[in-house]
């Protein structure tokens, strides 16, 4: 694809804490390159605003490969933008065209208080797994790799599962702020294989828990996480969720 | 007490409306079976009949009992769970995410309004008439018992062009309700295995247009007098 530049306008949300209300605020960058990501798209605009003396734009960001989980922008309607299977790091800027408008918000969820301006604070991921997404195990000496026997399509489907990089555009994409999606990951890929099989019930029973506690909402199917879910989490773990949750509440005593 | 959390907690709640789902799937494959006597062609005696039968044999009268207490719940649930998981985002995003998702999934609460509304009038055409007020008009059946005549009740609630449209509208709301909710009962119940995944998707979407085609072609066909 040929090489060109852009100037673009952005209408990102800028919000100083979570207390304070938030409102848009229209922005323009000159000379972007059709091979920026859009994270390095929003070097340029801080480095602009810091120049200009006004407070750059907080948003997170860690490895800027597509693996990390940490990038978040919600862009033109979309979670991680335009693109399918695919993080906003990874996003470049032959995604758009000369003169677009781009919208930039937050993830909306109240269990994603925003942080400042585009910065979320996702912890409620983190003590959703912290509930039972592991097993209890003192690993010992390495085993032989072949000692415990695992079909070849569960670990696929586990390993499937095991990509989720948690960073929460499940939750932003879904209309009830659903995190199923992610917890259906978590629990899929350890009930999935035999080291997590002992502890699937509780695990199950103790992050659904967690989850409500948290304050997301229900599902409802509608497939809109698997469509915006950068690592294609497939939905059929939600239905995979359910069934290892109700196994685990209707026959406990 | 894990049990409780079956039918309390968000996968639970989801379970309840999934169940009262499949049972008034259920409940709808009777219900069309049924109505369809009306083209038997045969002045409505048949159909009179098997409403007779219906409306006067012990066992449909309990299941009517939980018929409405499954319709109820159904209800009920929903606009509980509606509620909730719209109270789950304060603040709305500036453009919405649309792409992701059928209209019709996203419009669950919206349907099942327009069929609540419709189910009020068709009640109050048919259900409270039957049972409660009853019917002027008497037919007799081949065995000498009188019973009451709902095919000319339809007949006459089906010359008005507004009821018809009105009907036939709320039968295409019944078919999107369906067209999700049909595969989406069976992913909340638990059914993971993807070729099943194919099959009920495909199943739902099928029964959907069947369901819908089959009600909305009763008052189409009184209206037309394609029936005698």
């Amino acid at each position: 694809m040929e090489h060109y530049h852009m100037n673009l306008n952005l209408k990102v949300w800028r919000q100083p804490n979570s207390k304070t209300p938030g409102a848009f605020k229209l922005y323009r960058v000159e000379n972007i390159s059709s091979e920026m990501s859009f994270l390095e798209m929003f070097d340029v605009l801080n480095e602009q605003l810091i120049r200009d003396g006004e407070d750059p734009i907080t948003f997170d960001h860690d490895c800027r490969e597509g693996i990390c989980g940490a990038c978040s922008m919600y862009i033109n309607g979309k979670p991680h933008g335009p693109w399918s299977a695919n993080t906003t790091c990874q996003l470049h800027m032959r995604a758009f065209q000369d003169g677009d408008t781009i919208v930039v918000e937050p993830w909306r969820a109240n269990s994603f208080p925003i942080i400042k301006d585009l910065m979320v604070d996702r912890s409620a991921f983190d003590r959703i797994i912290q509930a039972g997404g592991y097993i209890s195990v003192n690993t010992g000496n390495a085993v032989d790799g072949n000692a415990l026997p695992i079909p070849k399509d569960h670990a696929d489907n586990a390993f499937a599962a095991a990509m989720c990089i948690g960073c929460g555009a499940c939750v932003a994409a879904c209309k009830n702020s659903s995190a199923m999606l992610f917890l259906s990951a978590k629990v899929s890929h350890l009930a999935l294989l035999p080291q997590g099989d002992p502890e699937r019930s509780n695990r199950v029973v103790n992050m659904v828990a967690q989850m409500d506690k948290e304050g997301f909402g229900a599902c409802t199917n509608t497939g809109a996480c698997e469509a915006a879910c950068p690592k294609e989490i497939s939905i059929a773990n939600i239905a995979r969720l359910n069934k290892e949750y109700l196994s685990a509440v209707l026959t406990s005593e | 007490m894990d049990f409780k959390k079956a039918f309390t907690s968000s996968v639970g709640k989801k379970l309840v409306m999934g169940l009262t789902g499949v049972f008034l799937i259920l409940f709808l494959v009777v219900h069309a079976g049924l109505n369809a006597c009306i083209w038997a062609n045969d002045g409505g005696a048949m159909f009179n009949k098997a409403a007779h039968f219906m409306g006067s044999n012990v066992v449909p009268r309990i299941l009517e009992v939980g018929l409405f207490a499954g319709i109820f719940l159904h209800i009920i649930q929903g606009y509980l769970l509606t509620l909730e998981n719209r109270s789950k985002r304060a603040i709305g995003y500036a453009v919405d995410y649309s792409k992701g998702s059928k209209w019709y999934s996203r419009s669950m609460a919206i349907l099942g309004t327009i069929l609540l509304l419709f189910f009020i009038l068709h009640w109050k055409h048919f259900w409270v008439p039957s049972r409660i007020t009853g019917i002027e008009q008497q037919a007799l059946l081949a065995n000498g018992v009188e019973v009451h005549n709902l095919y000319a009740l339809m007949q006459e609630t089906f010359s008005e062009a507004w009821v018809v449209i009105v009907y036939v509208i709320s039968c295409i709301a019944l078919g999107y309700h369906l067209a999700h909710g049909f595969q989406s009962a069976f992913k909340t119940i638990g059914v993971h295995n993807k070729r099943y995944h194919l099959l009920l998707s495909s199943a739902g979407l099928g029964f959907s247009v069947f369901i819908t085609l089959i009600f909305a072609l009763m008052p189409i066909s009184m209206y037309f007098g394609w029936i005698q």
